[in-house]
C-alpha cells in the first residue's frame, strides 16, 4: 500500500446511458456519468456502491462486453475496441503476452461436465496444459471434487470453480464482480484468501462489491460509486480518517459504561488515570467506517 | 480463426453430448429406428429399403437442426457462450466447433443409413455426399434459429414447427400431388429424392439449383440473425 506503480487500468470520462421504455416512448437513463479512474498494477482495487449504482455496467465496459456511450478505456496501456460478438480485450491481452481473467455474477459453468472438464476446456483454449488444471483445482481447494459435475456443487464451490477458471491463464488483470456476495463468512474468507494469493502473484485485481467490510479488508484502494459518479477515492483507512470529524476516543469501562473523550493533549491525563486505576476494558478512536462515509456523502446505505 | 479453439469447443461438445440425453437422442433415434424397422417389418409390395429412404431424409430435417438449436440456446441461456467469447474464442470459432461436431455426429448416423440401405461403392459415396449437404443446410438453419432466439423456450417454440415441416414434408408429399409440387423446392424433399433407394436418381441441374438456392437462403437467414442478435 502507498507505493504507486504503473497503471493497469485507466478510465477516462466513461459515460453510459440505457434506453428504457416508458409510457409514451423511450426514456434514457444515464447510469455512468463521466467516470475517471486509475487502477495501479499489482493492487486490489474495490469499486464500492449499492445495487444499481453502475458497478456491473462499468465492469462490462472494461471487459469489452458493453460499448460505453462515451469515454475511453485503457487496459495495460492499450485501448482495445469493443464488440459483443468477439473478445477484443482478451485478444489484445494475447498480443501483448498479458491475459485478462474475469468472474462475473453469473457462473457460466457447464453443469453436466465435471469440475476438471470445465477447466480442461479453458486450458485448451489458453494453451496452458492439463497440469495447470490440477494446480488451480488444488489452489482453490476443489481437488477432491474434481470429478463431480458442476451441477452438484454448492454455491461456494461453484464460485471457487469460476475463480479457478478465471486464474487458469495466470492473468495480469483479474475482474471479479461481487465475488463473495451471498456466501457464508467461512466461504467468503476462503474467497478473500484466494484473491490475496493472486495479488501476491502480481495480479491486478479489480473487484466490485457492496460489502464495505470486504472492501476495507481486501482493497488497497477503493472508489465509492453512487448514481453513476465516483464520490470518493482512496485507501480505505485514509478515507475513514479523512471523514473523522469528531476526533474522539471512546472508552468502555469494566462496569459497562462508556465515555467519549477528545483526542487533544488536555484529555491525556484523564485517559492515563483511567488506565492507572485499571478501569479500561476497551479503547478505540472514533473514525467512521466506509459505510458511514458513504452515508455521509450520499445520504443512503450501501446495501 | 484459431484451430486450437475450434478443437477445444469440438472436444467440449463431445463430452457434453454424452451427458445430454436430449441432444444424444436426436443423433441416435432415426438410425436405430431404421435398423429395427428394416429388420422387423417386411410387407409384400413394399419397396426395398423403404424405411432407410424415409428416415434418412427425416433425419436430415430433424437431427442437425434440433441439435444446433438446443446447444446454442442452452449456451446462451446459461451464460457459458458469453464466458467462451470473453475467453478469446471468436463467434466464428465457436460456431465452427459446434457445427463441425453436429455435422460429424450426423454423418456417423448417415453411415448407419448407408449400411441399412445396402449402398456400396460410388452409390454409397453419392448417398453420403447428399446426406452431408442436407445435414449442412439443416445445421446452418438451426444455428440461425439458435442465434436469433434469446432463450431455450423461444428456440423450442420456433424450431419444433420448422423441424416438423422439414422432416415430414418428403413423406407427406408422397400422399398428395399438390404438396409434392411445393415440397420439391425444399432441400429435404430433394435429399429424399436423391437418397431414396426406391427412387430413380436422375440428378439434374434442377436438383442442384434448388439445393444451392436453399443453401443461399439459410446462409442469408443466418447472416441476418447473427447481425441482429446480441451473440452473448
Amino acid at each position: 500500500m502507498g507505493i504507486k506503480m504503473g497503471t493497469a487500468i485507466e478510465l477516462m470520462d466513461i459515460r453510459h446511458r440505457f434506453a428504457g421504455k416508458v409510457s409514451g416512448g423511450l426514456e434514457e437513463n444515464e447510469v455512468l456519468r463521466g467516470i475517471n479512474l486509475k487502477v495501479y498494477s499489482g493492487e486490489i482495487f474495490g469499486l464500492l456502491g449499492p445495487s444499481g449504482a453502475g458497478k456491473t455496467t462499468l465492469i462490462k465496459i472494461m471487459t469489452g462486453r458493453l460499448k460505453p456511450s462515451g469515454g475511453r478505456v485503457f487496459l495495460n496501456g492499450k485501448e482495445p475496441g469493443v464488440s459483443a460478438k468477439r473478445a477484443p480485450y482478451a485478444r489484445a491481452g494475447r498480443e501483448s503476452g498479458k491475459r485478462i481473467g474475469m468472474m462475473m455474477d453469473d457462473f457460466g459453468l457447464y453443469d453436466r461436465l465435471s469440475c476438471v472438464d470445465n477447466l480442461v476446456l479453458f486450458a485448451d483454449i489458453y494453451g496452458v496444459g492439463k497440469k495447470r488444471v490440477d494446480e488451480v483445482l488444488e489452489g482453490v481447494g476443489l481437488k477432491d471434487a474434481k470429478k463431480r459435475p458442476a451441477a452438484d456443487l454448492s454455491k461456494g464451490m461453484k464460485i471457487r470453480l469460476c475463480f479457478a477458471r478465471a486464474i487458469m491463464a495466470a492473468p495480469e488483470l483479474l475482474f471479479l464482480d461481487e465475488p463473495a456476495t451471498g456466501l457464508d463468512p467461512r466461504t467468503a474468507a476462503e474467497i478473500h484468501r484466494l484473491i490475496r494469493k493472486e495479488k501476491e502473484r502480481g495480479t491486478t485485481v479489480f473487484l466490485t462489491t457492496h460489502n464495505m467490510e470486504e472492501a476495507a479488508k481486501l482493497c488497497d484502494h477503493v472508489a465509492l460509486l453512487n448514481e453513476g459518479n465516483i464520490v470518493e477515492y482512496g485507501e480505505p483507512e485514509e478515507i475513514c480518517r479523512r471523514y473523522n470529524h469528531q476526533h474522539k476516543i471512546r472508552i468502555r469501562f469494566y462496569n459497562g459504561e462508556c465515555e467519549e473523550l477528545g483526542s487533544g493533549a488536555g484529555e491525556a491525563d484523564r485517559i492515563a488515570e483511567y488506565f492507572r486505576r485499571g478501569l479500561v476494558e476497551t479503547i478505540h478512536s472514533t473514525e467512521p467506517d466506509l459505510e458511514t462515509v458513504f452515508m455521509e456523502l450520499t445520504g443512503r446505505r450501501l446495501l | 480463426m484459431r484451430f486450437i479453439n475450434i478443437k477445444a469447443v469440438f472436444g467440449k461438445q463431445i463430452k457434453e453430448t454424452l451427458k445430454n440425453k436430449e441432444v444424444l437422442v436426436q443423433f441416435l433415434m432415426f438410425p436405430l429406428l431404421t435398423v429395427i424397422m428394416e429388420n422387423m417389418i417386411h410387407i409384400e409390395g413394399m419397396p426395398e429399403h423403404y424405411f432407410t429412404g424415409m428416415f434418412s431424409s427425416m433425419y436430415v430435417g430433424m437431427a442437425p437442426l434440433v441439435a444446433m438449436v438446443s446447444i446454442l440456446a442452452e449456451e446462451k441461456e446459461k451464460g457459458t457462450l458469453r464466458v467462451l467469447l470473453t475467453a478469446d474464442v471468436k463467434a466464428a470459432e465457436y460456431l465452427t466447433g459446434v457445427g463441425s461436431y453436429v455435422w460429424a455426429a450426423c454423418m456417423l448416423g448417415s453411415l448407419v443409413f448407408m449400411a441399412t440401405g445396402g449402398y456400396k461403392g460410388t452409390e454409397a459415396l453419392f448417398f453420403l455426399a447428399v446426406m452431408g449437404i442436407g445435414i449442412f443446410i439443416s445445421l446452418v438453419f438451426g444455428a440461425a434459429i439458435g442465434v436469433a432466439c434469446r432463450n431455450q423456450m423461444a428456440a423450442t417454440a420456433v424450431s419444433v414447427p420448422v423441424m416438423l415441416v422439414l422432416s415430414f414434408l418428403p413423406m407427406l408429399s408422397s400422399f398428395n400431388k399438390t404438396l409434392e409440387k411445393m415440397a420439391k423446392f425444399v432441400y429435404t424433399q430433394q435429399v429424399s429424392l436423391l437418397v431414396n433407394p426406391a427412387a430413380d436418381k436422375l440428378i439434374d441441374m434442377g436438383n442442384i439449383g434448388i439445393i444451392l438456392i436453399n443453401i443461399f437462403i439459410v446462409t442469408a437467414f443466418f447472416g441476418y440473425a447473427y447481425q441482429k442478435s446480441a451473440f452473448d
